[in-house]
Protein backbone atom coordinates (compact mmCIF):
# COMPACT_ATOMS: atom_id res chain seq x y z
CA UNK A 1 0.00 0.00 0.00
CA UNK A 2 2.86 2.32 -0.57
CA UNK A 3 1.71 3.95 -3.35
CA UNK A 4 -2.65 3.78 -3.63
CA UNK A 5 -3.39 2.98 -6.77
CA UNK A 6 -6.75 1.52 -7.45
CA UNK A 7 -7.23 1.33 -11.09
CA UNK A 8 -3.81 -0.21 -11.42
CA UNK A 9 -3.93 -2.67 -9.24
CA UNK A 10 -7.29 -3.99 -10.13
CA UNK A 11 -6.54 -3.48 -14.04
CA UNK A 12 -3.42 -6.11 -12.66
CA UNK A 13 -5.75 -8.47 -10.89
CA UNK A 14 -8.18 -8.61 -13.86
CA UNK A 15 -5.89 -9.08 -16.64
CA UNK A 16 -4.79 -11.98 -14.46
CA UNK A 17 -7.65 -13.56 -14.40
CA UNK A 18 -8.51 -12.66 -18.32
CA UNK A 19 -5.02 -14.03 -18.86
CA UNK A 20 -6.38 -17.25 -17.39
CA UNK A 21 -9.87 -17.34 -19.32
CA UNK A 22 -7.84 -16.82 -22.65
CA UNK A 23 -5.33 -20.11 -22.08
CA UNK A 24 -8.31 -22.11 -22.17
CA UNK A 25 -8.16 -21.93 -25.67
CA UNK A 26 -5.08 -22.37 -26.95
CA UNK A 27 -3.91 -24.94 -24.64
CA UNK A 28 -3.26 -28.66 -25.21
CA UNK A 29 -6.11 -30.62 -23.22
CA UNK A 30 -2.89 -32.03 -21.28
CA UNK A 31 -1.90 -28.37 -20.06
CA UNK A 32 -5.79 -27.21 -19.49
CA UNK A 33 -6.67 -29.85 -17.05
CA UNK A 34 -3.87 -29.16 -14.93
CA UNK A 35 -4.76 -25.29 -15.24
CA UNK A 36 -7.63 -26.13 -13.73
CA UNK A 37 -6.42 -28.30 -10.88
CA UNK A 38 -3.72 -25.51 -10.17
CA UNK A 39 -6.35 -22.81 -10.06
CA UNK A 40 -8.79 -25.07 -7.38
CA UNK A 41 -5.73 -25.44 -5.45
CA UNK A 42 -4.38 -21.64 -5.78
CA UNK A 43 -7.48 -20.89 -3.62
CA UNK A 44 -6.62 -23.31 -1.00
CA UNK A 45 -2.72 -21.79 -1.73
CA UNK A 46 -4.47 -18.03 -0.88
CA UNK A 47 -6.84 -18.65 1.82
CA UNK A 48 -3.10 -20.23 3.58
CA UNK A 49 -2.10 -16.76 2.79
CA UNK A 50 -4.51 -14.82 4.13
CA UNK A 51 -3.57 -16.55 7.40
CA UNK A 52 0.51 -16.62 6.65
CA UNK A 53 1.31 -14.19 5.09
CA UNK A 54 -1.05 -11.23 6.19
CA UNK A 55 -1.73 -11.94 10.35
CA UNK A 56 1.83 -13.65 10.61
CA UNK A 57 0.22 -16.73 11.49
CA UNK A 58 1.73 -20.30 10.70
CA UNK A 59 -0.54 -23.02 10.77
CA UNK A 60 -0.06 -26.75 10.67
CA UNK A 61 -3.23 -27.77 10.13
CA UNK A 62 -4.89 -26.07 6.70
CA UNK A 63 -5.48 -29.56 5.36
CA UNK A 64 -8.35 -29.74 7.89
CA UNK A 65 -10.38 -27.30 6.38
CA UNK A 66 -9.50 -28.18 2.69
CA UNK A 67 -10.47 -31.58 3.37
CA UNK A 68 -13.27 -29.98 5.73
CA UNK A 69 -14.89 -28.18 2.34
CA UNK A 70 -13.93 -31.74 0.53
CA UNK A 71 -16.18 -34.04 2.71
CA UNK A 72 -18.49 -31.27 3.30
CA UNK A 73 -19.36 -31.55 -0.40
CA UNK A 74 -18.17 -34.81 -1.35
CA UNK A 75 -20.22 -36.89 1.50
CA UNK A 76 -23.71 -34.63 0.62
CA UNK A 77 -23.59 -35.55 -2.91
CA UNK A 78 -22.01 -38.88 -2.46
CA UNK A 79 -25.10 -39.66 0.53
CA UNK A 80 -27.88 -36.74 0.71
CA UNK A 81 -27.87 -37.03 -3.28
CA UNK A 82 -27.41 -33.32 -2.74
CA UNK A 83 -26.96 -30.89 -5.83
CA UNK A 84 -23.58 -29.25 -6.81
CA UNK A 85 -24.14 -25.94 -5.48
CA UNK A 86 -26.01 -26.99 -2.44
CA UNK A 87 -22.70 -29.12 -2.10
CA UNK A 88 -20.62 -26.44 -2.39
CA UNK A 89 -22.14 -24.03 0.18
CA UNK A 90 -22.20 -27.15 2.56
CA UNK A 91 -18.48 -27.58 2.05
CA UNK A 92 -17.84 -23.96 2.75
CA UNK A 93 -20.04 -23.91 5.86
CA UNK A 94 -17.88 -27.41 7.36
CA UNK A 95 -15.23 -25.31 7.05
CA UNK A 96 -15.74 -21.53 8.56
CA UNK A 97 -17.87 -23.82 11.49
CA UNK A 98 -14.45 -25.90 12.17
CA UNK A 99 -12.51 -22.90 11.87
CA UNK A 100 -14.51 -21.32 13.79
CA UNK A 101 -14.04 -23.83 16.91
CA UNK A 102 -10.25 -24.50 16.12
CA UNK A 103 -9.68 -20.67 16.06
CA UNK A 104 -11.13 -19.98 19.66
CA UNK A 105 -9.02 -22.93 20.61
CA UNK A 106 -5.44 -22.48 19.05
CA UNK A 107 -5.91 -18.66 19.24
CA UNK A 108 -5.09 -19.04 23.05
CA UNK A 109 -1.90 -20.07 22.00
CA UNK A 110 0.94 -18.44 19.50
CA UNK A 111 3.91 -19.23 17.52
CA UNK A 112 5.39 -22.46 17.84
CA UNK A 113 2.67 -23.84 19.97
CA UNK A 114 0.15 -22.45 17.39
CA UNK A 115 1.71 -24.50 14.93
CA UNK A 116 1.61 -27.65 17.03
CA UNK A 117 -1.80 -27.02 17.84
CA UNK A 118 -3.14 -27.06 14.78
CA UNK A 119 -0.99 -29.46 13.36
CA UNK A 120 -2.57 -32.08 16.11
CA UNK A 121 -6.22 -31.03 15.58
CA UNK A 122 -5.81 -31.90 12.07
CA UNK A 123 -4.47 -35.30 12.63
CA UNK A 124 -7.31 -35.90 15.09
CA UNK A 125 -9.33 -34.71 11.93
CA UNK A 126 -7.57 -36.82 9.95
CA UNK A 127 -7.62 -39.73 11.80
CA UNK A 128 -11.62 -39.31 12.65
CA UNK A 129 -12.35 -39.76 8.23
CA UNK A 130 -10.38 -43.02 8.64
CA UNK A 131 -12.19 -44.07 11.57
CA UNK A 132 -15.31 -43.23 9.84
CA UNK A 133 -14.84 -44.99 6.66
CA UNK A 134 -18.66 -46.19 6.46
CA UNK A 135 -19.31 -43.18 5.58
CA UNK A 136 -15.88 -41.20 4.13
CA UNK A 137 -14.74 -44.50 2.20
CA UNK A 138 -11.68 -44.57 4.80
CA UNK A 139 -8.36 -44.40 2.68
CA UNK A 140 -10.04 -45.84 -0.53
CA UNK A 141 -11.68 -42.43 -0.30
CA UNK A 142 -15.13 -41.90 -2.91
CA UNK A 143 -15.24 -41.58 -6.32
CA UNK A 144 -18.32 -39.23 -6.80
CA UNK A 145 -20.19 -40.24 -10.49
CA UNK A 146 -20.31 -37.95 -13.25
CA UNK A 147 -24.54 -38.17 -12.81
CA UNK A 148 -23.70 -36.05 -10.04
CA UNK A 149 -21.49 -33.54 -11.17
CA UNK A 150 -24.27 -31.69 -13.46
CA UNK A 151 -25.30 -28.42 -12.70
CA UNK A 152 -28.73 -27.29 -14.03
CA UNK A 153 -28.94 -23.57 -14.26
CA UNK A 154 -32.68 -22.68 -16.13
CA UNK A 155 -32.79 -25.18 -18.87
CA UNK A 156 -29.12 -25.64 -19.72
CA UNK A 157 -26.93 -28.26 -17.54
CA UNK A 158 -22.76 -27.90 -17.17
CA UNK A 159 -21.44 -31.13 -16.96
CA UNK A 160 -18.42 -30.88 -14.23
CA UNK A 161 -16.72 -33.38 -16.38
CA UNK A 162 -16.40 -31.98 -18.74
CA UNK A 163 -12.89 -29.97 -19.31
CA UNK A 164 -14.03 -26.73 -20.63
CA UNK A 165 -17.03 -26.28 -18.05
CA UNK A 166 -14.20 -27.49 -15.43
CA UNK A 167 -11.69 -25.12 -16.18
CA UNK A 168 -14.19 -22.77 -16.73
CA UNK A 169 -15.66 -23.23 -12.91
CA UNK A 170 -12.29 -23.36 -11.25
CA UNK A 171 -11.72 -20.04 -12.66
CA UNK A 172 -14.73 -18.89 -11.70
CA UNK A 173 -14.23 -19.96 -8.18
CA UNK A 174 -10.45 -18.73 -8.54
CA UNK A 175 -11.54 -15.07 -9.66
CA UNK A 176 -13.71 -14.45 -6.88
CA UNK A 177 -11.65 -15.55 -4.22
CA UNK A 178 -8.78 -13.86 -5.94
CA UNK A 179 -11.06 -10.55 -6.01
CA UNK A 180 -12.27 -10.86 -2.24
CA UNK A 181 -8.89 -11.40 -1.18
CA UNK A 182 -7.40 -8.28 -2.89
CA UNK A 183 -10.64 -6.07 -1.36
CA UNK A 184 -9.91 -7.77 2.35
CA UNK A 185 -5.93 -6.83 2.14
CA UNK A 186 -6.15 -3.48 0.78
CA UNK A 187 -9.42 -2.67 3.49
CA UNK A 188 -9.80 -1.23 6.63
CA UNK A 189 -9.42 -4.31 8.07
CA UNK A 190 -6.90 -5.52 6.22
CA UNK A 191 -4.43 -3.22 7.61
CA UNK A 192 -5.68 -4.47 11.18
CA UNK A 193 -4.35 -8.04 10.18
CA UNK A 194 -1.04 -6.88 8.80
CA UNK A 195 -0.52 -4.58 12.25
CA UNK A 196 -0.99 -7.58 14.11
CA UNK A 197 1.61 -9.74 12.06
CA UNK A 198 4.35 -6.24 12.84
CA UNK A 199 3.19 -5.78 16.61
CA UNK A 200 0.16 -7.64 17.80
CA UNK A 201 1.08 -5.67 21.37
CA UNK A 202 1.11 -2.01 19.59
CA UNK A 203 -1.85 -2.86 17.90
CA UNK A 204 -3.57 -3.83 21.08
CA UNK A 205 -2.56 -0.16 22.23
CA UNK A 206 -4.58 1.45 19.65
CA UNK A 207 -7.62 0.08 20.76
CA UNK A 208 -7.65 -3.35 18.82
CA UNK A 209 -9.01 -6.63 19.99
CA UNK A 210 -5.83 -8.33 18.45
CA UNK A 211 -7.67 -12.21 19.48
CA UNK A 212 -11.27 -11.24 17.50
CA UNK A 213 -9.38 -9.86 14.65
CA UNK A 214 -7.34 -12.94 14.41
CA UNK A 215 -10.36 -15.25 15.33
CA UNK A 216 -12.37 -13.68 11.92
CA UNK A 217 -8.86 -13.77 10.10
CA UNK A 218 -8.91 -17.95 10.81
CA UNK A 219 -12.75 -18.58 10.21
CA UNK A 220 -11.58 -16.43 6.41
CA UNK A 221 -9.11 -18.41 5.86
CA UNK A 222 -10.38 -21.67 6.71
CA UNK A 223 -14.11 -20.69 4.45
CA UNK A 224 -12.02 -20.44 1.39
CA UNK A 225 -9.60 -23.19 1.50
CA UNK A 226 -13.09 -25.25 2.62
CA UNK A 227 -14.43 -23.43 -0.78
CA UNK A 228 -11.01 -24.99 -2.43
CA UNK A 229 -11.90 -28.68 -1.27
CA UNK A 230 -15.42 -27.96 -1.99
CA UNK A 231 -14.61 -27.39 -5.80
CA UNK A 232 -11.68 -29.86 -5.75
CA UNK A 233 -14.48 -32.64 -4.78
CA UNK A 234 -17.19 -31.76 -7.52
CA UNK A 235 -14.64 -30.63 -9.96
CA UNK A 236 -12.54 -33.67 -9.68
CA UNK A 237 -14.70 -35.96 -8.66
CA UNK A 238 -12.95 -37.58 -5.90
CA UNK A 239 -12.80 -37.23 -2.44
CA UNK A 240 -10.27 -38.87 -0.13
CA UNK A 241 -8.28 -38.84 3.21
CA UNK A 242 -4.66 -38.30 2.07
CA UNK A 243 -6.55 -34.76 1.61
CA UNK A 244 -6.37 -34.31 5.04
CA UNK A 245 -2.83 -35.62 5.25
CA UNK A 246 -0.06 -33.10 6.83
CA UNK A 247 1.36 -33.61 3.64
CA UNK A 248 -1.66 -31.19 2.08
CA UNK A 249 -1.11 -29.17 5.11
CA UNK A 250 2.39 -28.41 4.15
CA UNK A 251 1.58 -28.27 0.38
CA UNK A 252 -0.16 -24.36 1.00
CA UNK A 253 2.87 -23.46 3.25
CA UNK A 254 5.13 -24.36 0.44
CA UNK A 255 3.12 -22.87 -2.52
CA UNK A 256 3.04 -19.49 -0.08
CA UNK A 257 6.52 -19.39 0.52
CA UNK A 258 7.40 -19.86 -3.20
CA UNK A 259 4.93 -17.40 -4.67
CA UNK A 260 5.01 -14.83 -2.44
CA UNK A 261 3.61 -14.27 1.11
CA UNK A 262 1.31 -11.40 1.75
CA UNK A 263 1.44 -10.81 -2.04
CA UNK A 264 -2.22 -11.41 -3.74
CA UNK A 265 -0.63 -12.85 -7.06
CA UNK A 266 1.89 -15.21 -4.72
CA UNK A 267 -0.06 -18.06 -4.09
CA UNK A 268 -1.18 -18.81 -7.81
CA UNK A 269 2.50 -18.11 -8.87
CA UNK A 270 3.98 -20.60 -6.25
CA UNK A 271 1.17 -23.32 -7.06
CA UNK A 272 2.03 -22.61 -10.62
CA UNK A 273 5.40 -22.95 -10.51
CA UNK A 274 5.31 -26.13 -7.98
CA UNK A 275 2.60 -28.34 -9.91
CA UNK A 276 5.07 -27.32 -13.35
CA UNK A 277 8.27 -27.96 -11.78
CA UNK A 278 6.89 -31.31 -10.27
CA UNK A 279 5.16 -32.37 -13.60
CA UNK A 280 7.88 -31.90 -16.06
CA UNK A 281 11.07 -33.03 -13.46
CA UNK A 282 9.21 -36.33 -12.89
CA UNK A 283 8.78 -36.83 -16.63
CA UNK A 284 12.55 -37.97 -16.28
CA UNK A 285 13.30 -39.34 -13.34
CA UNK A 286 11.58 -40.85 -10.37
CA UNK A 287 13.69 -38.18 -8.01
CA UNK A 288 11.72 -35.52 -8.89
CA UNK A 289 10.79 -34.51 -4.92
CA UNK A 290 14.47 -34.18 -4.51
CA UNK A 291 14.57 -31.46 -7.31
CA UNK A 292 11.97 -30.29 -6.04
CA UNK A 293 13.60 -29.63 -2.30
CA UNK A 294 17.13 -27.97 -4.13
CA UNK A 295 14.49 -25.26 -5.92
CA UNK A 296 13.18 -24.39 -3.07
CA UNK A 297 16.19 -24.34 -0.74
CA UNK A 298 17.88 -22.09 -3.67
CA UNK A 299 14.95 -20.10 -3.63
CA UNK A 300 14.84 -19.23 0.18
CA UNK A 301 18.67 -18.55 -0.11
CA UNK A 302 18.28 -16.11 -2.86
CA UNK A 303 14.72 -15.17 -2.72
CA UNK A 304 13.15 -15.82 1.06
CA UNK A 305 10.22 -13.56 0.05
CA UNK A 306 9.28 -15.82 -3.09
CA UNK A 307 8.79 -14.80 -6.41
CA UNK A 308 6.22 -12.05 -6.33
CA UNK A 309 7.99 -10.76 -2.79
CA UNK A 310 10.91 -10.72 -5.07
CA UNK A 311 9.61 -8.81 -7.85
CA UNK A 312 7.36 -6.26 -4.91
CA UNK A 313 10.77 -5.51 -3.66
CA UNK A 314 12.60 -4.35 -6.59
CA UNK A 315 10.85 -3.60 -9.39
CA UNK A 316 7.21 -3.08 -8.42
CA UNK A 317 6.41 -1.28 -4.73
CA UNK A 318 2.74 -0.78 -5.61
CA UNK A 319 1.65 -4.38 -5.54
CA UNK A 320 -0.72 -5.36 -3.30
CA UNK B 1 -13.79 18.84 40.04
CA UNK B 2 -13.48 15.55 40.06
CA UNK B 3 -10.23 13.68 38.86
CA UNK B 4 -10.08 12.33 35.24
CA UNK B 5 -8.38 9.35 36.89
CA UNK B 6 -7.72 7.93 40.23
CA UNK B 7 -6.07 4.96 41.58
CA UNK B 8 -6.25 3.44 45.19
CA UNK B 9 -3.33 1.20 46.78
CA UNK B 10 -2.43 0.17 43.85
CA UNK B 11 0.34 -2.65 43.84
CA UNK B 12 2.30 -4.53 41.74
CA UNK B 13 4.95 -7.55 42.67
CA UNK B 14 7.59 -8.59 40.40
CA UNK B 15 8.40 -11.76 42.89
CA UNK B 16 9.88 -10.07 45.89
CA UNK B 17 9.96 -6.39 44.43
CA UNK B 18 7.66 -4.05 45.32
CA UNK B 19 7.77 -2.09 41.78
CA UNK B 20 4.71 -0.43 42.73
CA UNK B 21 3.53 -0.07 46.33
CA UNK B 22 -0.16 0.86 47.56
CA UNK B 23 -0.38 4.12 45.31
CA UNK B 24 -2.97 6.54 45.98
CA UNK B 25 -3.22 9.08 43.02
CA UNK B 26 -5.09 11.55 41.46
CA UNK B 27 -5.26 13.15 38.15
CA UNK B 28 -7.18 16.81 36.98
CA UNK B 29 -8.57 16.66 33.67
CA UNK B 30 -6.51 19.37 31.61
CA UNK B 31 -3.77 19.05 33.88
CA UNK B 32 -0.09 18.46 32.33
CA UNK B 33 1.25 16.15 34.78
CA UNK B 34 4.84 14.73 34.89
CA UNK B 35 5.89 11.50 37.09
CA UNK B 36 9.82 11.70 37.76
CA UNK B 37 12.13 9.84 40.08
CA UNK B 38 15.33 7.41 40.02
CA UNK B 39 15.53 4.72 37.66
CA UNK B 40 13.65 1.43 39.22
CA UNK B 41 11.43 4.05 40.96
CA UNK B 42 8.57 1.87 39.28
CA UNK B 43 7.39 5.05 36.85
CA UNK B 44 7.14 2.91 34.16
CA UNK B 45 5.38 0.19 35.76
CA UNK B 46 3.05 2.68 37.18
CA UNK B 47 1.82 4.34 34.03
CA UNK B 48 1.58 0.31 32.61
CA UNK B 49 -0.77 -0.48 35.49
CA UNK B 50 -3.04 2.98 34.10
CA UNK B 51 -3.05 1.77 30.89
CA UNK B 52 -3.66 -1.84 31.28
CA UNK B 53 -0.59 -3.39 29.99
CA UNK B 54 0.03 -4.99 32.83
CA UNK B 55 -2.28 -6.18 35.86
CA UNK B 56 -1.67 -4.82 39.41
CA UNK B 57 -1.19 -7.35 42.21
CA UNK B 58 -3.94 -5.14 43.94
CA UNK B 59 -5.84 -2.13 44.58
CA UNK B 60 -7.85 -0.29 41.65
CA UNK B 61 -7.58 1.93 39.08
CA UNK B 62 -10.61 4.44 38.44
CA UNK B 63 -10.94 6.49 35.20
CA UNK B 64 -13.93 8.99 34.90
CA UNK B 65 -15.59 7.20 36.90
CA UNK B 66 -15.73 3.98 35.93
CA UNK B 67 -13.17 0.80 37.90
CA UNK B 68 -11.28 -0.12 34.67
CA UNK B 69 -8.84 -2.30 36.83
CA UNK B 70 -9.97 -5.29 35.33
CA UNK B 71 -10.67 -3.90 31.91
CA UNK B 72 -8.33 -5.06 29.25
CA UNK B 73 -5.88 -2.49 27.94
CA UNK B 74 -7.40 -2.56 24.47
CA UNK B 75 -10.56 -1.62 25.85
CA UNK B 76 -9.15 1.08 28.06
CA UNK B 77 -8.24 2.69 25.10
CA UNK B 78 -11.74 3.02 23.31
CA UNK B 79 -12.49 4.79 26.87
CA UNK B 80 -9.85 7.11 25.74
CA UNK B 81 -6.27 6.29 27.97
CA UNK B 82 -3.35 6.59 25.25
CA UNK B 83 -0.09 5.33 25.47
CA UNK B 84 2.98 5.89 23.86
CA UNK B 85 6.17 3.70 24.20
CA UNK B 86 8.79 4.27 25.91
CA UNK B 87 10.99 2.44 23.16
CA UNK B 88 9.51 3.46 20.02
CA UNK B 89 7.31 1.40 18.65
CA UNK B 90 5.48 2.24 14.99
CA UNK B 91 5.04 -0.20 12.29
CA UNK B 92 8.52 -0.43 10.67
CA UNK B 93 7.67 -2.19 8.05
CA UNK B 94 4.93 0.10 7.18
CA UNK B 95 4.23 3.81 6.04
CA UNK B 96 3.81 6.62 7.94
CA UNK B 97 0.36 7.27 6.94
CA UNK B 98 -0.87 3.51 7.09
CA UNK B 99 0.82 3.54 11.05
CA UNK B 100 -1.52 6.51 11.54
CA UNK B 101 -4.63 5.51 9.70
CA UNK B 102 -5.08 2.49 12.22
CA UNK B 103 -5.37 4.54 15.20
CA UNK B 104 -7.80 7.37 13.22
CA UNK B 105 -10.17 4.07 11.76
CA UNK B 106 -10.27 2.81 15.41
CA UNK B 107 -11.43 6.44 16.16
CA UNK B 108 -13.81 6.40 13.66
CA UNK B 109 -15.75 3.43 14.68
CA UNK B 110 -16.80 4.49 18.39
CA UNK B 111 -16.92 8.19 17.06
CA UNK B 112 -15.08 10.08 18.03
CA UNK B 113 -13.41 11.52 14.87
CA UNK B 114 -14.92 12.14 11.84
CA UNK B 115 -15.32 12.27 8.54
CA UNK B 116 -12.39 9.75 6.13
CA UNK B 117 -9.43 8.25 7.53
CA UNK B 118 -7.43 10.53 5.26
CA UNK B 119 -8.40 13.51 6.75
CA UNK B 120 -7.59 12.39 10.37
CA UNK B 121 -4.69 11.27 9.72
CA UNK B 122 -3.56 14.15 7.42
CA UNK B 123 -4.50 15.89 10.72
CA UNK B 124 -2.44 14.41 13.05
CA UNK B 125 0.54 14.16 11.05
CA UNK B 126 -0.02 18.21 10.24
CA UNK B 127 0.31 18.64 14.30
CA UNK B 128 3.66 16.89 14.69
CA UNK B 129 4.89 18.11 11.47
CA UNK B 130 5.19 14.82 9.16
CA UNK B 131 2.67 15.19 6.93
CA UNK B 132 5.34 15.56 3.70
CA UNK B 133 6.73 12.14 4.64
CA UNK B 134 3.57 10.19 4.80
CA UNK B 135 4.36 8.24 2.19
CA UNK B 136 7.60 6.84 3.81
CA UNK B 137 8.09 3.63 5.61
CA UNK B 138 8.39 4.12 9.45
CA UNK B 139 11.83 2.08 9.79
CA UNK B 140 13.56 5.22 7.32
CA UNK B 141 12.38 7.88 9.39
CA UNK B 142 15.26 9.25 11.80
CA UNK B 143 15.14 8.41 15.14
CA UNK B 144 13.21 12.35 16.42
CA UNK B 145 10.33 11.31 13.68
CA UNK B 146 10.02 8.41 14.97
CA UNK B 147 8.93 9.61 18.37
CA UNK B 148 6.76 12.39 16.57
CA UNK B 149 5.17 9.54 14.30
CA UNK B 150 4.27 7.56 17.78
CA UNK B 151 2.95 10.52 19.48
CA UNK B 152 0.88 11.09 16.19
CA UNK B 153 -0.47 8.05 16.81
CA UNK B 154 -0.99 8.54 20.03
CA UNK B 155 -3.17 12.27 19.20
CA UNK B 156 -4.80 10.03 16.34
CA UNK B 157 -6.41 8.14 19.27
CA UNK B 158 -8.72 11.59 20.26
CA UNK B 159 -7.36 10.39 23.91
CA UNK B 160 -8.89 11.92 26.75
CA UNK B 161 -5.74 10.83 28.78
CA UNK B 162 -2.29 10.88 26.95
CA UNK B 163 0.13 8.72 28.42
CA UNK B 164 3.88 9.53 27.41
CA UNK B 165 6.89 7.62 28.66
CA UNK B 166 9.97 9.44 28.63
CA UNK B 167 9.04 10.88 25.06
CA UNK B 168 12.13 13.44 24.72
CA UNK B 169 14.69 10.39 24.92
CA UNK B 170 16.65 10.45 22.16
CA UNK B 171 15.84 13.61 20.72
CA UNK B 172 18.56 16.53 19.70
CA UNK B 173 18.07 19.85 22.04
CA UNK B 174 16.46 22.22 18.67
CA UNK B 175 13.90 19.08 18.55
CA UNK B 176 12.58 19.30 22.26
CA UNK B 177 11.74 22.57 21.87
CA UNK B 178 9.01 21.91 19.12
CA UNK B 179 7.92 18.78 21.12
CA UNK B 180 7.61 20.96 24.21
CA UNK B 181 5.34 23.19 21.80
CA UNK B 182 3.45 20.18 20.58
CA UNK B 183 2.55 19.30 24.19
CA UNK B 184 1.25 22.07 25.41
CA UNK B 185 -0.93 22.17 22.03
CA UNK B 186 -2.34 18.35 22.74
CA UNK B 187 -2.97 19.26 26.36
CA UNK B 188 -5.47 22.44 25.52
CA UNK B 189 -8.25 19.36 24.71
CA UNK B 190 -6.68 16.19 26.96
CA UNK B 191 -4.77 15.50 29.77
CA UNK B 192 -1.64 14.75 30.00
CA UNK B 193 0.77 12.65 32.29
CA UNK B 194 4.26 11.91 31.08
CA UNK B 195 7.42 10.21 32.19
CA UNK B 196 10.44 12.32 31.94
CA UNK B 197 13.97 12.78 32.56
CA UNK B 198 15.02 15.84 31.47
CA UNK B 199 14.57 18.70 34.30
CA UNK B 200 14.31 21.66 31.84
CA UNK B 201 11.27 19.71 29.92
CA UNK B 202 9.37 18.87 33.07
CA UNK B 203 10.02 21.98 34.92
CA UNK B 204 8.96 24.10 31.71
CA UNK B 205 5.88 21.33 30.96
CA UNK B 206 4.64 20.34 33.98
CA UNK B 207 1.36 22.05 36.41
CA UNK B 208 2.42 19.15 38.64
CA UNK B 209 5.10 17.00 39.90
CA UNK B 210 4.88 13.44 41.09
CA UNK B 211 8.31 12.40 42.75
CA UNK B 212 8.52 8.32 42.81
CA UNK B 213 10.84 6.37 44.42
CA UNK B 214 11.11 2.90 45.53
CA UNK B 215 7.59 2.41 43.73
CA UNK B 216 5.70 4.89 46.53
CA UNK B 217 5.18 8.25 45.52
CA UNK B 218 7.70 10.66 48.00
CA UNK B 219 5.83 14.14 47.05
CA UNK B 220 3.93 15.81 44.78
CA UNK B 221 3.37 19.68 43.89
CA UNK B 222 3.94 22.51 41.43
CA UNK B 223 7.28 22.59 40.03
CA UNK B 224 8.04 25.14 42.69
CA UNK B 225 7.29 23.38 45.53
CA UNK B 226 9.25 20.11 43.91
CA UNK B 227 12.21 22.23 43.51
CA UNK B 228 12.66 23.33 47.28
CA UNK B 229 11.82 19.87 48.94
CA UNK B 230 14.64 18.86 50.36
CA UNK B 231 13.42 15.19 50.50
CA UNK B 232 13.63 15.17 46.59
CA UNK B 233 16.81 16.36 46.02
CA UNK B 234 18.14 13.76 48.17
CA UNK B 235 16.33 10.95 46.79
CA UNK B 236 16.64 12.33 43.31
CA UNK B 237 18.05 15.35 42.39
CA UNK B 238 21.18 14.15 44.21
CA UNK B 239 21.80 17.51 45.57
CA UNK B 240 24.16 17.39 48.39
CA UNK B 241 22.92 20.06 51.04
CA UNK B 242 23.62 20.87 54.38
Amino acid sequence: MRDASPAKTYALHIGVIMLLFALNFIMPDYHQGLFARIMALAVFAMGYNLLFGYVGLLSLGHAMFFSAGLYGAGLTVYHLGWGVPEALVAGIACGALLALVIGLLALRTSGVAFMIVTMMFAQVFYLMILYFAAWTGGDQGLVIQQASRVIAIGGVSFDLTDPTVRYMGALALFSVVLLITLALVRSRFGRVLVAIRENEERTKMLGYDTVANKLVAVVASGAICSASGAAYALLFGYVGSNFASIQYSILPLLWVLLGGAATTLGPLIGTLFMYYVTDITSGFTSAYLLIVGVALILLVLFAPKGIMGSIRERWLGWLP
Amino acid sequence: MTPLLTTKGLSRQFGGLRAVDGVDFALMPGEIRAVIGPNGAGKTTFVSLLSGRIRPSSGAVVFDGVDITAMPAYQRVRLGVAYTFQITSVFANLTVFDNVALPVQRTLTDGRTKGQVRTGVMAALERTGLADRAGTLAAHLSYGHQRLLEVAMGLALKPRLLILDEPTQGLADSEIDNFIALVRGIARDATVLLIEHNMPVVMGLADRITVFNSGKILAEGTPGEIRANGEVQDAYLGATHG
